[in-house]
């Protein structure tokens, strides 16, 4: 095969399909895959739940993670926060002209550590090369299917005053781990993405109480953006502790440097749930024994008062409003 | 963080809260003049906390926020030219200027960078030899010396496609002018931090022996805020105005000698316009005779249309302390940080942006 | 205004150091403060050190503000 992908191998002609017999086949293969229908066919019942999204990060691979394992970990954990268990995604690439075909394999391998993690499989998929300067690298969009079980009600409408809100590990370190990889900022952090598939997780805290009211992974915009977005949904306040909020020590310095707030920082592996009082604990140490949530904490809950804002009680005592990030997250100076 | 995170510490706020809410009694007008006194007080809550007879008002010490509708102008103009890369900090991207922003420029094919420092605009331009890159120097005097070095750096190492557009603007002018305006009564000024690390608290002087206000230069912890703010009330109620430091772990009455000789090699005083307050003499820095050669506005020729302001925007009282964001008619209406009509909306040191942020206004 | 953090100086190179804060590091210029030395805490502020913190002031302050506090228990009068 050619060292670098060229726009014949998205034509689907001879090269298209030795690219797939030979990039992708191979590394993600399995029985619905491999018939190389036009869908991939199967059975499913049950209430189901459809997802999709595009990853476009820049760049491609940084501390902790790459595009392939983004892209396998967002549309598995917007599955899971239905209360849904993923099945099966489809992989759409679109790859610019001239990316080395060395990064496709590597990319290519992530999506399939990152889908045997979390137990789905890649079973369609489509392939587009477009001219140089067309795309960044590679963008990927993935769409995931999964079924929820009987008994789980899970939406951003649901939170209700008295319920607690969990946080299952420190925030901001997918956005800084990426930021830091910019041209034109230079630094050295010792800090990875938390990029990962949270979907046994899930199950676990399922598994603890079946009343999970809400349950969020705070990406773009982070914490306070998907706070908000909940509050909003469900017509509550939400009230947190700045104390509890979790920040590594490399986060907050890195933070700092650039002028941004961990608030509103991306976060590729964590979750929030609205859970119940009663049931609250019950599922801090459900997810506190799985790797993924190992510091899951409760830092605040759902209130009456001030309905659809987010209010934190800040270190000194006093509260402040926590809005949802505004425009773009731009590192600054002054 | 050493050296930060022991000024945050929450029971120490808390008692010095407790011990200002003591001491104070006489009514007092504090102005903090940094914006990042500004989002130290408003995130902390500091504001809420302090007793009702202290009133704390914004003042104009956000680099951005004055920065004239022409000078951006002139920045978009650079922008547009073709081979320039525009290397800026990130806070200036999203300002409207008179028509545009950079950040518009930026997605209209202007090539506009973000960098963290000076030294990587010096990296760009060596690594871009059949460019100009232009560096857009806004800051005050704790960022000037910074450019004054790059000037410095390029010169010596023969760099010849380097080049500074320079909006700085130095603080005690301005103090000043917002004083003789007699716009607004003070009792204490909350000075500079970082400004005073370069400067010293020396510049400053002129304030309580003139004007009899209360002066304390600041860090920008909550203890730091906190110390300064009970030194001031301590000055007005013993009525005994002067110059404290309560940031004595970077601020000296001198100041950092080398970096004023720099800023001193490189730059002149000359007159600059404050956006919302007007020409203030002696306010700004042109670049010296000697390094014209590295000054954008001599390098190259640029036309600009007549500057606008927007209607019904006041970011110029707010800037000077006589207005606040809730006294504006546009402030969370047409107004915002994803629509903002003026430059106080859009730098995260503006008042009308920390304002909206941090839901001032909405105390319940 | 100018955000400035202090950072730990460990390395010096020329006119160049390399600082760290909390494991994250960075090559700055230390052309504004000649006289630092590695081992210092330096104030970062855009890719240069502005100052060398003064130590003894720092713990100066803090023991004030502690006394300030303290002293307060006792009951002072405004203006006191």
């Amino acid at each position: 095969m050619n060292d670098k992908v060229m726009l014949a191998h998205g034509s689907g002609g001879k090269l298209s399909h030795e690219l797939i017999e030979k990039a992708f086949l191979p590394v993600l293969g399995n029985p619905l895959l491999d018939r190389l229908d036009d869908s991939a066919v199967f059975e499913l019942e049950g209430r189901l739940a459809l997802t999709t999204d595009s990853y476009v990060v820049n760049p491609i691979f940084f501390p902790g993670g790459d595009i392939g394992r983004l892209a396998v970990c967002g549309t598995v954990n917007d599955l899971a926060m239905c209360g849904a268990t993923p099945l099966y995604l489809s992989l759409a690439l679109v790859i610019e002209e001239g990316l080395p075909m060395e990064e496709l394999r590597r990319v290519t391998a992530s999506v399939k550590k990152t889908a045997d993690e979390a137990g789905v499989s890649i079973v369609t998929g489509d392939t587009k090369v477009v001219e140089r300067g067309s795309a960044d690298r590679i963008f990927i969009n993935t769409a995931g299917i999964g079924r929820i079980p009987q008994n789980v009600n899970i939406s951003g409408a649901n939170a209700r005053p008295g319920d607690k809100v969990i946080l299952s590990g420190s925030i901001g370190e997918h956005g800084i781990a990426v930021m830091s990889q910019r041209e034109g900022l230079r630094f050295s952090v010792p800090v990875e993405s938390d990029c990962a598939p949270l979907n046994h997780l899930v199950e676990e805290m399922l598994a603890a109480s079946a009343r999970i009211n809400c349950m969020r992974d705070p990406t773009r915009g982070g914490l306070a953006s998907t706070l908000n977005e909940i509050a909003g949904q469900s017509g509550a306040g939400i009230r947190i502790e700045e104390e509890k909020i979790a920040v590594k020590e490399a986060v907050g310095a890195a933070c700092e440097l650039l002028g941004f707030d961990p608030l509103y920082v991306a976060n590729e592996g964590k979750l929030i749930a609205v859970v119940p009082p009663e049931d609250a604990e019950k599922v801090v140490a459900a997810m506190r024994r799985r790797r993924y949530g190992q510091e899951a904490a409760i830092i605040g809950e759902v209130v009456a008062d001030h309905p659809g804002q987010v209010v934190m009680t800040t270190r000194l005592g006093a509260s402040r409003i926590v809005d949802m990030l505004t425009g773009e997250l731009l590192p600054r100076i002054c | 963080m050493k050296y930060a995170a022991e000024y945050r510490n929450a029971e120490l706020g808390k008692q010095l809260i407790e011990r200002i809410r003591r001491r104070s009694g006489k009514p007092a007008r504090l102005m903090e003049f940094c914006g990042g006194h500004t989002i130290t007080i408003v995130k902390h809550g500091i504001r809420q906390l302090l007793p009702d007879n202290i009133e704390m008002l914004s003042g104009p010490g956000c680099p951005v926020c004055v920065t004239a509708s022409a000078d951006l102008d002139k920045a978009i103009a650079l922008a547009r030219l073709p081979g320039v890369i525009i290397t800026s900090f990130g806070d200036m991207l999203r300002v409207p200027g008179s028509y545009a922003s950079l950040q518009q420029a930026k997605a209209e094919d202007a090539d506009v960078r973000i960098v963290y420092s000076t030294q990587d605009a010096l990296q760009i331009a060596r690594e871009n030899p059949a460019k100009s890159v232009v560096f857009i120097g806004v800051g005050f005097e704790t960022t000037a010396p910074t450019i004054a070095v790059s000037v410095l750096e390029a010169a010596r190492e023969g760099i010849e496609n380097y080049f500074v557009l320079s909006l700085h603007k130095l603080c005690p002018p301005v103090m000043k002018a917002l004083l003789d305006s007699g716009e607004v009564r003070l009792d204490g000024i909350v000075c500079p931090g970082h400004v005073s690390v370069i400067t010293g608290s020396r510049p400053y002087e002129f304030i309580p022996r003139d004007y009899g206000i209360a002066c304390a230069v600041a860090g920008f912890e909550p203890l730091d805020v906190l110390l300064c703010i009970d030194m001031l009330v301590a000055q007005i109620e013993n009525n005994t105005p002067k110059v404290e430091i309560a940031y004595r772990r970077s601020v000296s009455p001198e100041g950092n000698r080398r970096a004023l000789e720099v800023m001193e090699q490189v730059f002149t005083p000359c007159p600059a316009d404050w956006r919302g307050i007007g020409t203030i003499p002696g306010s700004g820095l042109a670049v010296r005779e000697e390094f014209r050669r590295f000054d954008a506005e001599q390098a190259f020729k640029l036309e600009i249309p007549p500057p606008r302001e927007p209607k019904g925007c006041i970011c110029g009282d707010i800037l000077r302390g006589v207005k606040t964001p809730i006294d504006c008619r546009l402030f969370r209406r047409t107004c915002t940080p994803e629509h903002p009509v003026g430059p106080c909306m859009v730098s995260a040191e503006g008042s009308c942006a920390i304002y909206y942020q941090y839901g001032e206004g909405h105390e319940r | 205004m100018c955000l400035a953090i202090p950072a730990l100086v460990k390395a010096i190179d020329g006119q160049q150091a390399d600082v760290e804060i909390e494991g994250v590091s960075r090559r700055v210029s230390i052309w504004l403060t000649p006289e630092v030395k590695v081992g210092d805490y330096v104030l970062l502020h855009t890719g240069y050190a502005i100052n060398v913190i003064d130590a003894a002031e720092a713990e100066i302050t803090l023991g004030l503000m502690r006394e300030m506090v303290s002293g307060s228990e006792a009951g002072e009068q405004p203006g006191a």
